[in-house]
């Protein structure tokens, strides 16, 4: 169903052509550009230190819990859906249903982050820090005694590598999604004030735009992080 | 204010004093041509009475002229670069002979690993000194350099050499000095509070002289 | 954000009688041009810190090891007895460099004049965003008191120089400075988040909120510059944040992203660093260029020779200002090959700078040339620009570069961009823009004396410089005597402090004319320069909301001496007799 925009969901009113779209999705967009280069940097990173030290990372689903994280990954793209059902329930002036999406949404990402959370800690349980190898847990002594290990080969001597970099970067991926989670929080309690419209429903859009993002991020992640 | 050069005594020497001789006639033509154009317009087009600006938006051929000119002229200097820094950097530059040193940088001096008698380092009769890096005048040396602790830099400013000494890395450095005499050793990079004081010496030396301080190092290490 | 309410809409949101609280009005302000202020002063004040550090490293590189007048109130941490320690030498190295690209140059250039100039360049009432615009100030204050904090903190400041290079910046052990360090890092993380946020805003504003006829092609060079800087801000700043996090981790959780002995890698630091700064070194100078655009038009009368070609080159540096970072590594240890393939790219990006400067001179050629304060620094800043730009060539030849890598002629390359461009730029643009902030003029004699004065003893303490370099001089050296070969040098650093001291003690004249003009200025009417831009249509100074009725744009920028008007200047939004609306503007006017 296609939608015209009204008003301030059009490019501002007594200026020169621009981008066509209104500020605030502008400005999301460009804002969404500084946030590629971000992860860049930390993605980037993590490949030339791969790519210089290959033996220092453990086989896929050694040390990660592949399963969980994929059902993790299942939800928060579910929960995309759930957005762009928002976004076009705003469209349609349909409150009911922008409320249950919104609402949905915030839920499935607040979930998200939650199994995120408990991941980490099984993993410093079982010894996976930031700087490796924690002394005195399972992974430590795993690898001391070498061997296989949970169907793979011997764990590396040393995980600092593999720590280090699974952790920043997912360790920022789930900041921002915590960051999304806020705003989302916010534009859910907004749409339960009834101040989203047919004619002006930009929160939604915008977060919606943000929201996108970074699932994306967090398919990439998932592919070169724990399945690589 | 000098803009000349002081005296080098390696092989690297005139390659690079070359370019930068080069460079320095090709600025300073630029130099002269913008400054005394800007003091020239300044004075000539000064506001007077009576006198209106010209008024026009620019001049096609003039943005071709003062594009291509400087184009070409930088991609000749880099032409011209070029096979200078491939033959003193060049992963594959170091010339078969070189007699290998190792020079490791830590916090605040550089320790020097001389090969011993059998000329191969990492050997058994390698000797370290401090601070001193012996080599034979007009015989190339290749330094497997080498940093203990953060980054450092293998600076010789007679020689024209520079090399940053990476902790995790051995980098070849060759050279082949070309006078004898004691020349000092510099670190160039910001390595800690101590950063001023890594200061070393390069001793050229005649062969016989060199197998002569060979010879004391040697009976040194055995008493 | 979306309300039912009337929502912000351009047609309706004109300037209009102020009546919001003190608070609300210059603290808490909105208002991009409150805003542009209130970073103009915090920049300011960073910049006289700056120079107060580098008096004092001037001080130890003049007088080697002798007590520092007045350097008893330091403790004892930083000098006993008033001279000097080589920790303290250090971090005041890495302060200087940290507080003048951070906290002055860079928050000067984009902080105050993109928020300043931007809607009343282009016609709009505000920026896009003026909410976010006031978030983006008040998150620079606290990472300013962060970096501030450092002096405070026990082990000093941060060590590393301004490039904080690893292994040194991520080992407390290597510098005997941790809390510094970190401070360093926190705090840049934070400025960051501060400029990616204005950048934002910057870009969305122009892009969208262009008056009507104000087409791409007639905005002023000013704005084309700041357009671009800000794309740069955009996409390097991040870069930047991440490598900063990345430090900050290796010094306090443990991890080894910079450290070899887990299999880390210094030179990556270097190479994220460097992604990062070289197109930072572009933001610190491409919106001087735009500046002395349209000072120079406006002090010649006369159009902008080429403005084409000046947006073309300004797209150019931004561009080109990508691919060239490893000229910084040239001597790292990175693949030599690399250094082939950075060296062409860092010549070929000579040639928009040149472009540049020979439009420049273009414009003052057949020009009838006025002497206004802000046309002396930009003619300055032509002529000291193109001497850092040609001793950069210098350093862009690998070979040439062997040698003078990590010396003082880097240095004197560094201060004759930053300080001979953007520096004399900005006090160029203060001064021209100083009505339209003010509603007063800054003192012209006063003005001209501090250029004077300025320019000859800048160029004493920079040009020798370049002989300390090509004598084999290295860079953050806390004492050159050590050296045999450097010990010759001495007389020529004491007269570089001396020189320093003066042009230091010259600035007083700039502080006393800037805040003595805000109160006894002579107040300045709507266009006291007689420019085209926009913002000289609007009363001195801009009342909120900017223009009375959004102005409709007409001409292109520049339009000096036009043969149709008998006065000698036509503001893109007057309309000549005979012309209609524009609905689409001709080729080039």
């Amino acid at each position: 169903m296609t939608h015209a925009e009204t008003g301030v969901m059009l490019p501002p009113v007594e200026a020169e052509s621009g981008s066509g779209v209104y500020n605030e999705k502008l400005g999301m967009w460009v804002f969404l550009a500084s946030e590629v280069m971000f992860f860049t940097a930390l993605i980037g990173s993590y490949i030339i230190l791969r790519f210089g030290n290959p033996l220092q990372w453990a086989a896929p689903g050694q040390i990660l819990n592949v399963p969980i994280t994929a059902i993790n990954t299942f939800l928060l793209i579910c929960s995309s859906v759930t957005m762009v059902k928002a976004f076009a329930a705003a469209q349609d002036d349909d409150q009911q249903w922008l409320r249950t999406w919104l609402l949905a949404t915030t839920l499935i990402g607040a979930t998200f982050v939650g199994v995120q959370v408990y991941e980490y800690l099984q993993l410093a349980h079982h010894g996976f820090l930031p700087s490796g190898y924690r002394e005195g847990h399972e992974l430590a002594e795993a690898a001391a005694q070498g061997g296989a290990y949970k169907g793979g080969p011997a764990l590396p001597a040393s995980i600092a590598l593999y720590g280090a970099t699974f952790f920043t970067m997912t360790g920022f991926h789930g900041f921002h999604v915590t960051m999304g989670v806020i705003c989302l929080s916010f534009v859910t309690w907004k749409a339960f004030q009834g101040r989203y419209s047919a004619t002006d429903h930009r929160g939604v859009e915008v977060i919606g735009l943000y929201w996108h993002f970074v699932d994306l991020v967090w398919i990439i992640l998932f592919t070169i992080v724990y399945l690589i | 204010m000098d803009w000349m050069l002081p005296p080098a005594f390696s092989t690297f020497a005139p390659g690079i004093d070359r370019i930068y001789y080069v460079i320095l006639v090709l600025t300073a033509v630029a130099f002269v041509i913008v400054e005394a154009g800007l003091l020239w317009f300044a004075i000539q087009y000064r506001a007077r009475p009576g006198r209106k600006a010209h008024y026009t938006h620019g001049n096609v051929t003039a943005e071709i002229v003062w594009t291509a000119v400087p184009a070409v002229t930088v991609v000749i200097l880099g032409i011209m670069s070029a096979p200078v820094w491939n033959r003193i950097k060049g992963r594959d530059s170091v010339p078969p002979d070189a007699v290998p040193v190792g020079v490791r940088g830590q916090q605040f001096e550089w320790q020097v690993t001389y090969p011993g008698a059998d000329g191969q380092l990492g050997s058994d009769d390698d000797f370290t000194v401090r601070n001193q890096l012996h080599v034979v005048v007009n015989r190339p040396t290749v330094v497997r350099l080498t940093a203990e602790d953060v980054i450092h830099s293998f600076f010789v400013p007679a020689f024209r050499l520079k090399q940053d000494a990476v902790p995790g890395m051995e980098i070849n450095v060759w050279f082949e000095p070309t006078q004898t005499g004691r020349y000092e050793l510099a670190c160039a990079e910001l390595c800690g509070l101590g950063h001023y004081r890594m200061r070393a010496f390069v001793d050229v030396h005649t062969e016989e002289d060199y197998q002569r301080w060979l010879a004391e190092q040697t009976s040194n290490a055995a008493q | 954000m979306a309300t039912t309410a009337a929502p912000f809409d351009q047609a309706t949101h004109h300037a209009h009688v102020d009546d919001r609280s003190f608070l609300r009005k210059y603290l808490f302000s909105t208002d991009h041009k409150i805003i542009g202020i209130q970073f103009l002063l915090m920049s300011l004040l960073f910049l006289a810190l700056g120079g107060t550090l580098a008096m004092v490293m001037r001080w130890q590189l003049g007088y080697p090891g002798q007590a520092m007048p007045g350097g008893g109130i330091l403790p004892e941490t930083m000098a006993p007895g008033g001279i000097l320690l080589p920790e303290f030498y250090i971090a005041l190295v890495t302060m200087h460099g940290t507080f003048m690209v951070f906290f002055a140059i860079m928050p000067l250039l984009v902080g105050v004049f993109a928020n300043f100039l931007i809607p009343l360049k282009i016609g709009a009432p505000d920026m896009a965003f003026p909410r976010i615009n006031m978030a983006s100030f008040w998150i620079a204050v606290p990472a300013g008191i962060l970096m501030l904090a450092g002096f405070f903190v026990e082990g000093g400041h941060a060590g590393a120089g301004w490039t904080a290079y690893a292994p040194l910046s991520a080992l407390p052990e290597m510098t005997g400075v941790s809390w510094g360090q970190q401070l360093w890092c926190l705090s840049l993380v934070i400025l960051g988040l501060s400029s990616i946020l204005g950048s934002m805003n910057y870009i969305a504003t122009i892009i969208n909120m262009r008056a009507p006829g104000m087409t791409w092609f007639r905005l002023p060079l000013s704005i084309w510059a700041l357009f671009i800087t800000s794309i740069l801000v955009l996409l390097a700043i991040p870069i930047l944040s991440g490598a900063a996090i990345m430090l900050l981790f290796d010094q306090v959780i443990g991890t080894h992203f910079f450290l070899p002995a887990e299999g880390g890698q210094p030179l990556l630091w270097q190479h994220l660093f460097w992604f990062f700064g070289h197109p930072e070194v572009y933001i610190l100078i491409l919106p001087a260029m735009g500046f002395v655009s349209d000072i120079i038009a406006n002090g010649s009368r006369k159009p902008i020779f080429g403005y084409h070609s000046m947006v073309f080159a300004i797209i150019g540096i931004g561009f080109l200002g990508w691919v060239v970072w490893g000229h910084h590594m040239f001597q790292s240890g990175m693949n030599p090959t690399l250094g082939m393939t950075f060296m062409i790219s860092t010549m070929f990006i000579a040639v928009p700078s040149a472009i540049k400067t020979f439009n420049w001179m273009g414009t003052m050629w057949r020009g009838s040339i006025q002497f206004h304060v802000p046309m002396l620094h930009a003619i300055a800043f032509v002529a000291m620009f193109v001497i850092g730009g040609l001793s950069g060539v210098f350093m862009a030849a690998t070979p040439v570069d062997i040698y003078i890598h990590d010396t003082y002629f880097i240095v004197a390359h560094i201060h004759y961009v930053l300080f001979g461009g953007s520096l004399f730029a900005l006090f160029g643009a203060i001064t021209f823009w100083y009505p339209k902030m003010f509603g007063r003029l800054m003192n012209p004699f006063w003005g001209k004396v501090h250029f004077a004065l300025t320019f000859v003893f800048y160029n004493l303490v920079f040009w020798p410089m370049h002989e300390l370099g090509l004598k084999g001089h290295m860079r953050r050296i806390y004492d050159p005597s050590q050296y045999e070969f450097l010990q010759p040098l001495q007389p020529m650093n004491t007269f570089i402090t001396v020189s320093a001291f003066l042009l230091f003690a010259v600035q007083i004249i700039f502080a006393l004319n800037f805040i003595l003009s805000w109160f006894f200025g002579a107040k300045a009417g709507r266009n006291p320069w007689n420019d085209t831009g926009l913002e000289w249509s609007t009363p001195s100074p801009a009342p909120h909301g900017n223009f009375e009725r959004t102005p409709t744009v007409y001409h292109a920028p520049y339009e000096f001496s036009h043969p149709q008007v008998t006065e000698d200047f036509l503001p893109q939004d007057r309309q000549l007799e005979g012309q209609s609306r524009p609905a689409a503007a001709p080729a080039g006017h």
